[in-house]
């Protein structure tokens, strides 16, 4: 790629802008489900990009308490963070237009995991006793949710034998959805995602009713607005991960390849297609978070490592022996 | 660990009103609790004083946004035991069924709280809403939706028609078939049992030491209802049983709150079905005579006391009202400690706190025990003096 290429995108598509505009979509379909599910009617279409825009111009404090670097550089990092790890993903896949390499997703992985660390350096600077509450209890779920994650997401890898989204999507592409092969994993990973996004029944760090705003307590304007962005990002880059990984990413069954214009036109409809399956895993994070009440802390790590690591080892060794056998 | 003091409230998501809970949390669990009441100050005692025996009904009702009616009750049996006089068997029957209409419908209102508190949005939605249709059926009935100006010294002030019995019914009938639903999610639900199951357990035991009341009592397995043990109005001509619950725990609540709306509702289609006929109230004078006394019911947040003393004029000289929240508050601060700070919203959510009913606010000097009473100005100042000496300290 040359530099205008890599500019736009990285600032573009589909880097800043689109992910941005994308993710707010994304709450929107997120609250007005979640509204629809609760006999409520909802916000309209702008909302979130007016919620954003108002916390844009309201006052900004930082208290005195408060790290003011540690604070302001919080957002920041967890919100690009987050937008570097969807670079990674094959939101399409044709080689010749996207980045891949041996061991993205551990890259991936790894850079999903700086937003809740930001989220516990915001809480623990803020010198809040309500922020330090949340921040204990965010690196507290951040231990518990990782490790069933990462194996739920070993398998895919596993069954493809590579590190790579991009071999892990062709190989669906050739063959069959990985949800088929792994559904163990895949629950594993909805649920430990719904820890990950601190949605319900896993939104102990900022539960309201207890600890008021968890880690976020104390922020307000530009910076809030980033926070709630990074949020929003996070919950489409998760969402993206697990369609790629398991919903075979832009693959539809069809061969969209002979249509004119190619790479170009076979290139958006698999953008197209990808973006509909993100929103189908936003539909089922949603349908969880408003059937459930909120879990409390000790629960959460105990459901963690009693049930989604048991469930998440048994299917690495189905997987494995399946391998052994010669099945895969 | 560091032991780290933390307020719940005066403001604070968890508290719909101002009462300030101060928590000694070491981790995620409370060592201390302490339990501040008082922030609220409406002056409501004071005034009944000046107001005459009629405007008092509305004044009364006044006194909870969500029991209105049961504080009305309280007031218009006062003034009978005074006065001596029995209302007529269709306005006992009617004023019971308000009652018990306002039973459903608080208790529909604490199980949205109580989701709430747990995180479960979805069910105060739920329940909230069909909350409404009770708020309906009340101003249909008495043409309003929380106070409802319905309650009169001898009796009520509206009949109830042979339409409006037919559509009482029918939302009756609905009810019940949601409450199938309600009650589901309370025994099967995961999450909510994993919230609500071994939180903040109050023993039989302390239960009775501490003087619960309501709900919370009957959820410690004691089978106390001013209704059943004192009867009232028209309770003791009806079918109907207490319920209890032996978990002891806020999961026991819930369920003793679910059912007591099945039973409710219950009462209500007896009631609406078997309506005495006649009068609905008889005229009373305008003044009392020289006397006292005390009137009891089960608000739909545990027993409810009124004391009333008149001096023979059209103004009660002393009218003490004593709300459920305040008899319950006191366990509320023994459950706290040892409880994981993730619990404290749903314990102290689940005796249903009313603190506006509750509160009061009388100047005390326990050094030299005298006690002052102050008028407004006289608050505010003081309100304001020491707001800027927290604030400059």
């Amino acid at each position: 790629m040359n530099i205008v290429e890599s500019l736009v995108y990285m600032l573009i598509f589909p880097g800043f802008l689109f992910l941005t505009s994308y993710a707010f979509f994304a709450q929107y379909i997120d609250r007005k489900l979640y509204a629809r599910f609760q006999k409520r009617v909802g916000p309209p279409f702008i909302q979130p990009i007016a919620d954003f825009i108002k916390l844009m111009s309201k006052e900004d404090v930082v208290p005195k308490a408060a790290d003011k670097r540690m604070f302001t550089l919080a957002p920041i990092v967890g919100l690009a963070a987050v937008i570097t790890a969807f670079m990674y993903i094959p939101i399409a896949w044709e080689s010749s237009l996207l980045p891949s390499f041996e061991g993205d997703l551990i890259v991936v992985l790894y850079l999903l995991t700086i937003p809740t660390l930001a989220l516990f350096l915001a809480g623990w600077t803020s010198g809040n006793p309500f922020g330090q509450v949340g921040s204990m209890r965010a690196i507290t779920q951040m231990i518990s949710y990782e490790i069933p994650f990462f194996m739920a997401l070993l398998a895919p890898a596993l069954i493809v034998g590579s590190w790579s989204f991009g071999n892990i999507v062709t190989d669906q592409m050739n063959g069959i959805w990985l949800i088929f092969l792994a559904p163990i994993a895949f629950i594993v990973a909805i649920i430990t995602l719904q820890g990950k996004l601190e949605r319900l029944p896993f939104d102990i760090p900022e539960a309201e009713t207890e600890i008021v705003g968890g880690p976020l307590t104390e922020y307000s304007g530009r910076r809030l607005a980033l926070f709630k962005a990074m949020l929003d990002i996070e919950m489409v880059v998760g969402a993206s991960v697990i369609t790629a990984l398991f919903l075979g990413g832009p693959h539809l069954f069809i061969d969209f390849s002979g249509l004119p214009l190619a790479p170009y036109l076979p290139f958006i409809i698999g953008v197209i297609i990808f973006f509909v399956k993100v929103l189908a895993v936003i539909l089922i994070l949603t349908l969880i978070k408003s059937v459930v009440a909120r879990y409390r802390i000790d629960q959460m790590v105990t459901l963690s490592y009693r049930w989604m690591v048991s469930l998440a080892v048994v299917q690495l060794v189905i997987i494995i022996l399946a391998k052994y056998m010669g099945w895969l | 660990m560091a032991k780290l003091t933390i307020p719940i409230g005066p403001q604070h998501p968890a508290l719909k009103e101002p009462e300030k809970f101060m928590i000694t949390v070491e981790g995620e669990t409370v060592v201390d609790a302490d339990v501040r009441i008082g922030h609220m100050h409406r002056g409501l005692e004071k005034m009944f004083e000046n107001r005459t025996y009629m405007q008092l009904i509305h004044a009364t009702e006044r006194i909870c946004g969500i029991c209105s009616f049961t504080h009305s009750t309280n007031f218009c049996q006062n003034v009978e035991y005074i006065l001596g006089t029995d209302p007529p068997p269709r306005g006992l029957y009617l004023r019971t069924i308000m009652n018990e209409w306002e039973r459903i419908h608080s208790h529909l209102l604490w199980l949205g709280i109580a989701g709430h508190e747990m995180g479960f949005d979805t069910l105060l939605m739920w329940s909230w809403d069909d909350r409404e249709e009770i708020l309906n059926l009340f101003e249909d009935i008495t043409g309003n939706r929380v106070t409802h100006a319905y309650n009169t010294i001898g009796g009520v002030r509206r009949d109830i028609s042979d339409a409006q019995i037919q559509r009482s019914l029918r939302v009756h009938d609905y009810l019940l078939e949601r409450m199938d639903a309600y009650v589901h999610v309370a025994l099967n639900e995961k999450t909510v049992l994993k919230r609500t199951q071994g939180v903040g357990i109050l023993t039989t035991e302390d239960a009775k030491r501490l003087c619960a009341v309501g709900p919370r009592l009957r959820a410690s397995n004691i089978s106390y209802d001013v209704r059943k043990n004192d009867p009232y109005a028209a309770y003791d001509q009806i079918p109907w049983e207490v319920i209890t619950c032996d978990t002891l725990d806020v999961h026991a609540q819930l369920v003793v709150r679910a059912l007591e709306i099945i039973e409710a509702i219950k009462m209500c289609k007896y009631m609406l079905e078997n309506l005495p006929a006649g009068d609905i109230r008889i005229k009373v004078p305008r003044k009392v005579p020289e006397g006292e006394a005390i009137s009891r019911t089960e608000a739909p947040r545990g027993e409810d006391l009124h004391y009333l003393k008149s001096n023979g004029t059209d103004k009660p000289e002393r009218l003490k009202v004593r709300a459920p929240t305040l008899a319950n508050i006191l366990n509320v601060a023994h459950v706290l400690k040892g409880a994981n700070i993730a619990d404290v919203p749903m314990i102290v959510a689940g005796i249903d706190p009313c603190m506006g009913c509750m509160d009061r606010v009388l100047i005390v000097d326990s050094e030299k025990e005298t006690s002052r009473v102050w008028d407004r100005e006289q608050l505010r100042k003081y309100s304001i003096d020491w707001y800027e000496k927290e604030a400059f300290r």
